[in-house]
């Protein structure tokens, strides 16, 4: 942390210049997407989905150290909460904020559930039990056609409505993704800066040294999984009322793997890094779409070469949200 | 019964001895680099296409390929996809050797992503039908039936794991391999030369792995330019329940992971009265990897690597 800050201590203009150019395109971003066309605010719903999905996984991946390959399995029960509770599928149709509340229950519960028995875990194991739970939560949910729907999944979800106002274009979900992107990074960001954000950085740094100071890393870990599922079921929830339709293809394991390289890229354990590494990832795509799928074979050869060029991610992880608002404001 | 428990059985060995030629290399890349070589399936997938192509140049028409000509294309398929596994890793892999545990990996998610969409576009998205590399013949055994494919396939894969096994532990190439394998820092500060060795895993690993991937093309009579995905999958989960990084582990731990597979398919419904399909067969391969890795979480034949030890630290 000091080694990184001294280096962009020496040269703060530069910096200061970034602060700027990061602060003003995301504002011109957000004054901007009420006038775009549908197709765009789409664009941008999604954009929102994935910081919010890759601020749920970084606080496992980028706090704690663990690698977990199987996150969308939290992403996959938000999503399916809403579509049963929201739907002709069990004829319920309970409201939007309840099933919010209901999602991150469920996701903390599974998160719980997914993070006891992988405890004992590390490294690569860790990494292989999280990506073989995703898939068993993705086969089940494939194969329970009388309850999910099978493959086809399920339709005609709800329009979501909150306390009377309906949320039905995709602009409504803009202000609704934006409102909930902001205040579970503020959150987060703080959470990082507890006394629990520190234990997790300590079990990142070494776990051993950790346990020995006294840290219970049992429950730090069991802590950061459920905030972590919490966050990606109610980004599920969200997803889910959006496109009004589920079904297990937006739940595999590639879905996963881009989450996690979101946060690499754009820089672990990083708020800031998960947003431009959002951006790339899901806006490259969208401005070669004339290149149809010779942009996937780009964004393949890209990601080799920013991982090669900058391991560490684009943004470090030094430079948070706390040094941007600083050099923003001049001190 | 006696029948079908023996085309069973065939039947499992044959899907086995595929996935055991993927997973070797899954586990030899894992033994020198502790990596997870992510892209390692698309080898599987390469073999196939670079065969087909192969086969295209030779004598244009692939259905009427002859013996001689379906055995050099096969040679020197797998040639090509070790050619190509050595220089993937020196572009995508080799600067990142001093870099966190997490790196190599992501890269190498990108070279699957770029290899897989490379060849959709260079060959179509679409599933192409693949020659039969041995003659179809059926034969009955008490009662079972067992084709020559399979017959065919359990002999190739079984030469190439011999192969490997004779190179690994009564060869220099094969000291050298399990010297780095064993600790990199140690085998170089001996002399010995890590980048070749590191390039002789990565020359063989692809090998096998392509030669897995036209088997199975030539035993389903398809191949498509995802298929590396689902059989990488596979192969891993193998690789890792008997044990990563240990070479007998991988063999194992595929001819487990078939058994359960084909088992499974045969057996869940008839056990769970129906309740469970046999949609079900991988949920329960996963789960019996969960719970391998629960009890014991080297694998099977894995050596107790001490979890407290240097290598799980600072990783990302």
């Amino acid at each position: 942390m000091s080694a990184a800050g001294t280096l962009t201590a020496t040269r703060p203009r530069s910096g200061r210049a970034v602060s700027f150019l990061f602060f003003a395109i995301a504002l011109a971003l957000i004054v901007a997407t009420p006038f775009l066309p549908n197709y765009y605010v789409r664009v941008i719903n999604s954009l929102l989905i994935y910081i919010l999905l890759g601020i749920g996984l970084n606080i496992v991946i980028g706090y704690a150290g663990l690698l977990d390959l199987g996150f969308v399995a939290f992403y996959a029960v938000g999503a399916y909460s809403y579509a049963l509770l929201a739907s002709p599928q069990l004829d319920l149709h309970w409201p939007f904020l309840l099933i919010l509340l209901v999602a991150a229950c469920l996701g903390a519960v599974t998160g719980i559930l997914l993070g006891i028995p992988v405890l004992r875990l590390r490294g690569d194991y860790l990494a292989i039990v999280t990506l073989g739970f995703g898939e068993i939560i993705r086969i089940i949910i494939n194969n329970m056609d009388w309850l999910t729907g099978g493959p086809k999944g399920i339709a005609r979800l709800d329009k979501a409505s909150i306390l009377g106002i309906q949320v039905a274009r995709p602009i409504d979900f803009f202000w609704l993704l934006l409102v909930t992107v902001l205040v579970a990074g503020v959150l987060v960001w703080r959470l990082e800066r507890s006394i629990l954000g520190k234990a997790w950085a300590a079990i990142r740094e070494d776990q051993d040294a950790a346990r020995g100071i006294g840290i219970n890393t049992t429950n730090a870990k069991l802590a950061a999984f459920a905030t972590s599922a919490t966050i990606g079921s109610i980004a599920g929830a969200i997803f889910a009322a959006s496109q009004r339709f589920v079904s297990p293809e937006s739940f595999t394991l590639q879905e996963s793997v881009l989450i996690v390289l979101m946060i690499v890229i754009g820089g672990i354990g990083n708020i800031l890094g998960i947003v431009a590494g959002a951006a790339i990832l899901m806006l490259l795509p969208e401005v070669l779409r004339e290149f149809a799928e010779w942009r996937i074979l780009f964004l393949g050869l890209l990601m080799i070469f920013l991982i090669i060029v900058r391991p560490a991610g684009i943004v470090p992880r030094s430079f948070g949200p706390d040094k941007l608002i600083r050099r923003l404001f001049g001190k | 019964m006696l029948g079908n428990l023996i085309q069973q059985t065939v039947n499992a060995l044959t899907i086995g001895a595929i996935y055991a030629l993927i997973a070797l290399g899954y586990t030899m890349v894992y033994g020198v680099l502790r990596m997870i070589n992510f892209a390692h399936g698309e080898m599987f997938m390469l073999g196939a296409y670079v065969a087909f192509l192969l086969l295209t140049m030779l004598i244009g028409d692939v259905g009427a390929a002859g013996a001689i000509a379906l055995t050099a294309a096969f040679v020197v398929a797998i040639f090509v996809v070790g050619i190509i596994g050595v220089g993937i890793e020196r572009v995508a892999y080799k600067p990142l050797r001093n870099s966190t545990r997490l790196a190599p990996m992501l890269s190498s998610l990108g070279v699957s992503l770029s290899l897989v969409t490379g060849i959709q576009i260079l060959a179509g998205p679409q599933p192409v039908a693949f020659p039969s590399f041995f003659p179809s013949v059926r034969y009955e055994v008490l009662g079972g039936t067992v084709s020559s494919v399979q017959i065919g396939i359990l002999v190739a894969a079984f030469a190439l794991m011999f192969g490997l096994h004779f190179l690994v532990n009564r060869s220099r190439i094969g000291i050298i391999v399990r010297a780095v394998s064993e600790s990199r820092p140690t085998a170089q500060l001996l002399g010995i030369n890590v980048n070749g060795a590191i390039s002789m895993v990565f020359f063989v690993g692809p090998l096998l792995g392509a030669a897995g991937g036209i088997l199975y093309a030539s035993y389903y009579g398809i191949m498509s330019p995802t298929m590396g995905a689902v059989i990488g999958l596979k192969a891993f989960t193998a690789a890792i329940l008997g044990g990563i990084g240990s070479i007998p582990g991988a063999m194992l731990g595929a001819f487990i992971l078939a058994f359960v597979e084909v088992g499974g398919t045969a057996l869940l419904p008839v056990v769970t009265h129906g309740v469970l399909g046999t949609e079900y067969r991988d949920v329960l391969s996963f789960a019996i990897l969960i719970l391998v890795l629960l009890v014991r979480p080297a694998g099977i034949l894995g050596e107790a690597v001490s979890e407290e030890s240097i290598v799980y630290k600072r990783e990302f």
